[in-house]
């Protein structure tokens, strides 16, 4: 499906995902800019368009951790990425389900540079080792946000609905 | 089957009898708070309700709290346009508990909300910063959330989709010694469980040192909790909290404590005895590399931090104060203090620490965030290395990424300011 274009440890915290120097900018359509900006060359490998659509980014436990700033998923989100993480941090989890980041969990998934990945909803294959990695599924409640189709349109259903009379439980 | 002290707030809050670690919910929210971010809470907001045909409302303004503290003053015009917008929306919706860049009201969300009276034991607090977790000092299950999830906060009154956490619960007994404290409690801790050691759980703490402890410090331990990956930290209420919330916040109503049941359910618990505890530094580049600060004293400093919303307090300048009166900051280094709030620097000025400071050799600067996620007033230069009082100590934190930085007490941050290398400040001073 894709190449992996990023091998990252544990404990990637949102400030090597976004630095806080560029906080001031929040909008989603002007984060991705300061994807990764503290590395020179992924940065300008994004920007310059010379990431291929469906690419993976592969990373070990509690990626995404530290900060809650959600520019560090928007601005992900700006690229056609997969992010494959062995877990990752609560917040950041949160809001990428929120923002519909395609994030997948796969507890001791192993990849290099290079690698090509297959992601399902099932499972992670990396076609270049043979080895697949089951995924770990997404509680429901938080699979009700990604179907609707993130949280804006997931809370304005939810707005209308209780004008309309629809309870939730 | 008993429950733990935030299962019970949330069984309340979410009007249900009773609920367990795993359950979902959708507690009903006491306090949303945001800092600057709101600029995207506002777009996020106005989203919601772009197609709908119905005009924005927040469902209750009053218990919307708006704090200035990561860029302030304003440290290029986009931010300066960002608060603008901020103010012109509080204006419009009617937000009371806005705290803009003054020197009498302002200061860093973290210590607004406690010194305000606006967070109490029992409440759900939200906040659009991963520290939020400090509330849980007074007794409140407090957590931090993104910016689009305080939109639907905004919009709805409720958290959606939370799962109850399991929680960690950590018995602490002993006296610390002089100049070791809660700064260093916390930094043993999360490397004792490393930075996920307590992902998706709450940590509760209890034992005799935690309950001879003060408001300011409890602030401390679950400030950081999320440096451990906690969702939220948790003190209990007690009567240092009806004493806190009475003298120092303005609060004269009694309120209501919600204590853990004696079967209550824990996935961990964790015994410390702080009386043989050394002060901790947390190295770089991650905030579970923790070793004590005598295997690395000696290391050379080129810029010294006291303030944050983990160490900003009155009781954390007394205590640098005191080690800095009378001396000078070692020439090569520089040393920044920023008060927590404006209250808290009125105060540090009445007794005498402002002087201090300053006779040292240190700025005393405004209060706020400061160089603490790297934004402005104290970027490091090239590999250079700093120690504060900060909690994160992530690669390029401070502004720079071939800088480092260790995170210490105000007690080690002091000391070693006179020194210009990371002292242990109980070497010398018993």
């Amino acid at each position: 499906m894709g190449n992996v274009v990023l091998k990252l440890a544990d404990d990637v915290s949102t400030d090597v995902i976004y630095p806080g120097r560029y906080m001031a900018t929040v909008l989603p359509t002007e984060t991705p800019q300061f994807a990764f900006a503290d590395n020179a060359a992924l940065n300008a490998a994004l920007r310059g368009g010379q990431v291929p659509p469906g690419s993976v980014i592969v990373a070990g436990k509690n990626f995404g951790c530290g900060s809650s700033r959600e520019q560090a998923v928007s601005a992900l989100k700006g690229y056609d990425l997969t992010i494959v993480a062995e877990s990752f941090a609560r917040i950041f989890l949160q809001n990428a389900i929120n923002l519909g980041l395609h994030i997948v969990t796969a507890p001791g998934v192993r990849a290099s540079v290079g690698d090509d990945l297959t992601v399902s909803g099932e499972n992670v294959l990396n076609g270049t080792t043979g080895l697949s990695y089951a995924v770990e599924r997404l509680p429901q409640a938080r699979q009700a946000i990604i179907d609707a189709g993130g949280l804006i349109a997931y809370t304005r259903k939810r707005l209308l609905d209780t004008a309309a009379g629809v309870t939730h439980t | 089957m008993g429950m733990t002290v935030v299962e019970k707030i949330l069984a309340r809050a979410s009007g249900r009898g009773a609920v367990k670690a795993g359950d979902v919910v959708e507690p009903a929210v006491d306090l949303a708070m945001s800092h600057e971010n709101a600029a995207l809470v506002i777009n996020q907001f106005l989203e919601i309700y772009s197609g709908t045909g119905r005009e924005p409302a927040i469902w209750d303004p009053s218990k919307v709290a708006i704090i200035f503290d990561h860029r302030v003053p304003a440290e290029s015009a986009k931010t300066a346009g960002n608060q603008k917008k901020i103010r012109e929306f509080v204006s419009r919706y009617a937000i009371s508990k806005f705290h803009d860049i003054r020197g009498d009201t302002g200061g860093i969300c973290h210590q607004i909300l406690p010194e305000s009276g606006y967070v109490r034991p029992g409440a759900v607090v939200v906040g659009t910063d991963s520290h939020t977790t400090s509330h849980g000092a007074l007794g409140a299950f407090a957590f931090g959330i993104g910016a689009t999830e305080m939109a639907s906060v905004w919009a709805l009154g409720t958290a959606l989709n939370v799962e109850v956490p399991g929680t960690i619960l950590v018995e602490v007994e002993g006296e610390f010694g002089s100049y070791v404290g809660p700064k260093d409690l916390i930094l043993h801790l999360i490397g004792l469980i490393s930075a996920q050691g307590a992902n998706f759980k709450v940590i509760e703490f209890h034992g005799r040192t935690i309950r001879a402890m003060s408001t300011s410090g409890r602030l401390v331990l679950c400030n950081m909790s999320v440096e451990a990956g906690a969702t939220a930290g948790i003190v209990p209420a007690d009567e240092e909290t009806d004493r806190y919330l009475r003298d120092e916040a303005g609060v004269e109503s009694v309120q209501e404590h919600v204590t853990a049941d004696p079967g209550a359910s824990y996935s961990r618990v964790i015994s410390i005895d702080v009386s043989s505890l050394v002060p901790q530094v947390a190295c770089p580049h991650a905030v579970d590399n923790v070793r004590s600060v005598r295997e690395v004293a000696g290391t050379s400093v080129q810029q010294i931090v006291i303030g944050s919303c983990t160490n900003g307090r009155l009781d954390d300048l007394e205590v640098a104060a005191g080690i800095l009166r009378g001396k000078k900051v070692a020439r090569g280094t520089r040393m920044l203090v920023f008060p927590a709030s404006g209250r808290i620097y009125a105060e540090a000025l009445r007794k005498g620490f402002i002087a201090d400071f300053m006779n040292s050799g240190a700025v005393v600067m405004n209060p706020g965030c400061g160089p603490c996620l790297g934004v402005h007033e104290g970027a490091l230069g090239d590999n250079e290395t700093a120690l504060s009082t900060t909690n994160r100590n992530f690669k390029g934190r401070m502004g720079n990424p071939s800088a480092s930085v260790y995170l210490c007490s105000p007690a080690v941050a002091a000391a070693s300011a006179l020194e210009g290398v990371i002292t242990d400040p109980t070497e010398g001073r018993n």
